[in-house]
């Protein structure tokens, strides 16, 4: 069956580069295959049947999040084989806890099946005739509006965090202070001169720069 | 769904695994633990289109959706503060950040 080979291929990938993402020596080969795995992903995504969310995965992830560690990796001046260090010192501990973890999720995903009235419970069932996009986004503008209109308000508060947190005031920039200009008055800037003719003035210097 | 649910539920585990283990094996580089934690969300939303896909059920790619949003928000802010620690203190090393200690 074409699509359990599919299957295989992708989620192998996405395994391998995720190794490869907590293992490899220089941080932007992670993120790069970080990349992939969030790319395979999305095939995954796409071989369950939910179109919508593997693209948003695709644009979201790759275009986005992935970009901005590659920003930031890049950016940062860091001497990263200083923090490889104990790299290998952690790797029995690491792998006890991974591996007394994967063998609890094993026995859970072996010992457990479907319910049989698991269908009963469903919320939103998955409409047949229509697209996913159609049904996914009927249902969030539908049943879901008040959450989804929440999360915009957590990207619009993670957006003003980022932009405070790393804005830097410039102290030799040149701004417009409103308040300071319409508080000037004419005699701190104005100075009447009487030129005497065919002499011309000399240029008075303001007492003092206000803008 | 043609694939089986109980194989989409080893990759996401063997996925969630591997960022644990991520986590362990570099202590020190915070970066590379802020990946750790997107791949432990991508095996959560792998189970929930999973579970989504297997029971043909709506609800879960839309949780699938507010997950993605988090951990988007959740990695901008991180690496924001990852910035202006480095801006401030020239390291990124996680032992080094002792400040609130006292």
């Amino acid at each position: 069956m074409i699509q359990n080979l599919l299957f295989d291929l992708f989620s192998f990938i996405l395994l391998g580069s995720a190794a490869m993402v907590v293992t490899s020596r220089n941080p932007v080969h992670a993120v790069l295959f970080l990349i992939l795995a969030f790319i395979n992903a999305a095939a995954l995504f796409l071989l369950a049947g939910a179109e919508f969310l593997a693209m948003v995965l695709v644009i979201v992830y790759v275009g986005a999040v992935a970009v901005l560690f590659l920003f930031v990796v890049m950016m940062l001046d860091v001497n990263f084989a200083v923090l490889r260090e104990g790299f290998q010192r952690y790797a029995p501990i690491g792998a006890l806890v991974a591996l007394i973890l994967f063998v609890e999720l094993a026995l859970f995903v072996t010992g457990s099946t479907v319910a049989p009235g698991a269908a009963a419970a469903r919320l939103f069932p998955t409409p047949d005739n229509i697209t996913n996009s159609q049904a996914l986004g009927s249902l969030i503008y539908t049943n879901y509006l008040p959450l989804f209109q929440l999360s915009g308000v957590i990207l619009l508060v993670a957006m003003i965090g980022a932009i405070v947190l790393t804005h830097r005031d410039r102290k030799r920039a040149k701004r417009q202070n409103l308040d300071v200009q319409h508080a000037r008055l004419p005699a701190e800037t104005l100075t009447m001169v009487s030129a005497k003719l065919g002499a011309g003035a000399a240029m008075p210097q303001p007492k003092k720069e206000t803008l | 769904m043609l694939i089986p649910l109980s194989h989409y539920l080893f990759v996401a585990g063997l996925l969630l695994v591997i960022g644990v283990f991520g986590i362990f094996m570099n202590r020190k580089n915070i970066i590379i633990i802020m990946m750790s934690i997107e791949l432990i969300l991508l095996a959560a939303n792998i189970n929930f289109i999973a579970f989504s896909g297997a029971l043909h059920d709506m609800v879960g790619q839309v949780f699938t959706m507010f997950v993605l949003t988090v951990a988007a928000a959740e990695s901008a802010i991180g690496l924001a503060i990852l910035v202006i620690y480095f801006r401030n203190r020239g390291s990124i090393e996680v032992e080094d950040v002792t400040l609130m200690k006292g």
